[in-house]
């Protein structure tokens, strides 16, 4: 059993949770990601590394609510405890030899993006942060990013935070004024980073994408995270999560990530209806 | 007088048109009747051919006699002299190609039912539990066993009856590996397994789930940080193989390694988990293996109308356990023999809305000694599915490999090890069963489990001295 140390509501459907694992924690690295079940029916589910603290032997996870899983893990409270929970999983983010890097993240994925940017900080690099949310009241980890980063920009869809727009838009400028970057990092939906791809393909710019495809046991047993790159066939969990975000398929990493979309909405419904009655 | 009856006592099962709607057991098991007229057509021959037939060389008429003497207990230890899991090995061992193969009874009939026989003295062990194991006296030396498939839970049940303190670290949530993750419910009910860990435990072995090693811990760690003197590799054959055609990933495309696992592991076909898996109507499985049977039994359990076995070779070279076919095509599985997919078809919505297979004729035999199966030219068709299970077979994970220095591995990913002892290129580290082999049996697994373990010992007591 793994104890929740800390649970902080970041927004309405975003949870950041600290969780006693002192195992990930020793070797956990930015990039990596843990599997997590929540009670003994649960599904097993992937979820990146947000922070992790060795000495306390805790690893930070930050989790958008979408379906039953994360809707039951959202009812966990501190003092309670993950069934659950192994890693570090997959291959840590490059950040060696890194200069200046443009970190990009959208919605949730901010939370993946963040400990990279972090990193890269404390290395010494000039980092540049564009973050993009639906909107104000969707925004997360404002602080931290801003601590980690020399520049940072806020996009959101309505203009009620920063500036409106998309984070491609900011970039695109950045890229115009002259900016030259050794890497981009993007991390978010997969249609962000498809179109941050297809930008800095333009600009010739390297641009690495965290994946976060349905996976079952996470060690490269089951291939049920596989995408296509460079015209291969890798696994996430095993030769990623990151990838050339100029190799990859996207289209067919949107297909696969809807496989189970009319099961997961059911699911999700069925899920917050018990919790509803618990309510009453 | 032994019973001189050419036919062996068939095995009870559930009517293939009921079983093939619900996950339990498939084979009943013998009555104390049946298993003791069994044990009768047993002719205690001088020269026990069947013994050479069991990579772990049961001592199989002693084991029978004592059935026939209606001492079962005294059978169950006869079997676990040389065997750690009777209950699992009784149900998934292909005797066919092992004991029963040699059994002089063979000749003008049929052999003696051994697998049968060797499953009701361990059922009827289970069901007759005696006082608790006495726990040994523990030897000062610890050894830490890394997956606990059948090849880990025989290492660690060997060292820890010589005293040894083991620990066995396992990835996934539930320890059994193979045995829970990928045989079905309906071959090999997971309560048996969950047995076989149970009397581990009281013999003192501690179970770690939620350990990777090679990432949450590394074999060099495990020795030099946590005084493990030896550490056994039996992480199994887990990555999946894919067929390399166009539209293997389209939705509704899995690797068998998948489907049993959102099955067996993670329970999908239950109510109550959050696991989703398909409702798929006409499900294709590419392979002729026990994986393969499993998966076409699986997806018909699940409900699907139709389920066809898809396999380039002829029915003679399935190399599934004779009994699963039989139960297979008894329950509605469709055999495609000679017959290779090409591609996967792709619907509107980018699932699966067909596969493109063509004709195959055996020709001159190949390497393995088979007829090699060639395309008949124009022969293509399509299938009509709309779900495909890959069942191919694995190969080794790379991960111990990747993230332990020194560790010598054929070019396909095999452990490298002394065939003797089960030793790798490093001092201290041993391996056995499919993480050295490639896919196998659970059966050599367990053999390479025993012969590591006394490896293991040996190499511990000659540092001592």
């Amino acid at each position: 059993m793994y104890k929740i140390i800390k649970k902080k509501i970041l927004n309405p459907t975003v949870t950041l949770m600290d969780v006693e694992a002192p195992l990930v924690a020793r070797k956990a690295e930015p990039g990596q990601f843990i599997i997590l079940r929540v009670d003994a029916e649960g599904e097993r589910i992937p979820l990146t590394v947000a922070d992790f603290d060795r000495e306390k032997g805790t690893v930070t996870i930050i989790f958008q609510i979408v379906g039953a899983t994360t809707e039951k893990l959202n009812h966990l409270n501190e003092g309670d405890s993950i069934l659950d929970f192994v890693g570090p999983l997959g291959v840590a983010s490059h950040t060696e030899g890194l200069k200046k890097v443009a970190v990009v993240g959208g919605g949730v994925g901010c939370a993946i993006a963040y400990p990279i940017a972090k990193k890269l900080h404390s290395q010494g690099a000039e980092v540049h942060s564009i973050v993009g949310f639906r909107n104000k009241d969707l925004l997360i980890l404002e602080d931290e990013f801003k601590k980690a980063s020399s520049r940072y920009f806020v996009m959101t869809d309505d203009g009620s935070y920063g500036e409106k727009g998309l984070v491609t838009d900011a970039l695109k400028k950045l890229l115009d004024a002259g900016e030259r970057y050794d890497e981009v990092i993007t991390i978010g939906p997969l249609i962000m980073m498809k179109f941050v791809s297809k930008l800095t393909k333009e600009y010739g710019v390297k641009t690495v994408v965290s994946m976060n495809p349905v996976m079952v046991d996470g060690t490269g047993m089951c291939g049920g995270c596989r995408l296509t790159v460079g015209g291969e066939v890798k696994f996430a969990c095993v030769d990623g999560p990151d990838f050339d975000g100029h190799e990859v398929d996207y289209d067919e990493a949107m297909a696969r990530a809807a496989m189970y979309k009319d099961f997961e909405r059911h699911a999700y419904e069925e899920t917050c209806n018990l919790f509803k009655q618990e309510v009453n | 007088m032994p019973n001189m009856s050419k036919t062996r006592n068939e095995m009870p099962t559930q009517a293939p048109d009921v079983r093939n709607k619900n996950f339990q057991e498939v084979a009943l098991g013998y009555s104390e009747e049946q298993a003791i007229d069994e044990a009768q057509r047993c002719l205690n021959c001088k020269h026990k051919p069947c013994v050479n037939g069991c990579p772990v060389q049961i001592n199989i008429p002693a084991f029978i006699q004592e059935i026939g003497k209606q001492n079962y207990e005294g059978a169950y230890q006869v079997i676990s002299l040389s065997s750690s899991l009777p209950a699992v090995c009784g149900r998934v061992c292909p005797q066919e190609v092992q004991c029963e193969k040699y059994c002089v009874r063979g000749i003008k009939g049929e052999s003696v039912g051994i697998g049968r026989l060797e499953r009701f003295a361990a059922d009827w062990h289970n069901a007759h539990p005696v006082e608790k194991i006495e726990r040994p006296q523990l030897n000062g030396h610890k050894v830490a066993v890394v997956g606990s498939g059948p090849a880990g839970l025989t290492c660690a049940g060997d060292l820890a009856k010589k005293g040894y303190e083991v620990t066995i670290y396992e990835a996934l949530h539930l320890a059994g590996g193979v045995l829970v993750y990928g045989i079905p419910e309906f071959r090999l009910p997971k309560a048996i397994v969950q047995k076989e860990i149970d009397t581990l435990q009281d013999l003192g072995v501690t179970v770690n789930t939620n350990v990777v090693i090679g990432r949450s811990i590394s074999i060099e760690e495990l020795m030099k940080e946590n005084g493990y003197e030896a550490v056994f590799i039996g992480s199994g054959a887990g990555l999946p193989r894919f067929m390399n055609v166009p539209g293997e990933n389209l939705n509704g495309v899995y690797s068998a390694n998948e489907f049993l696992t959102r099955i067996n592991l993670m329970k999908s076909y239950q109510e109550h988990s959050t696991t989703p898996i398909m409702p798929f109507k006409k499900v294709a499985v590419v392979g002729g293996g026990n994986v393969a049977m499993d998966a076409a039994r699986c997806a018909k359990r699940l409900g699907a109308e139709d389920v066809y076995i898809v396999y380039r070779r002829s029915e003679e070279e399935l190399p599934a356990r004779r009994e699963e076919v039989e139960h297979a095509k008894e329950e509605g599985i469709i055999f495609k023999l000679l017959n290779n997919p090409t591609e996967v078809l792709p619907n509107e919505k980018r699932f699966v809305g067909g596969m493109k297979c063509i004709q195959m004729e055996l020709g001159e035999p190949d390497a393995s000694g088979r007829r090699k199966p060639v395309e008949k030219p124009g022969s293509e068709f399509v299938l009509d599915v709309d779900c495909v299970i890959v069942a191919i077979g694995t190969s080794p994970n790379p991960l111990i490999k990747a993230t332990t220095d020194g560790l010598a591995t054929e070019k396909w990913g095999g452990i490298i090890v002394n065939p003797e002892t089960g030793q790798t290129s490093i001092e201290g580290v041993y391996a056995g069963g499919d993480a050295v082999t490639g896919a196998a049996t659970v059966i050599l697994a367990m053999g390479a489990g025993k012969t590591a373990a006394k490896g293991i010992d040996e190499y511990i007591q000659s540092k001592k001295n």
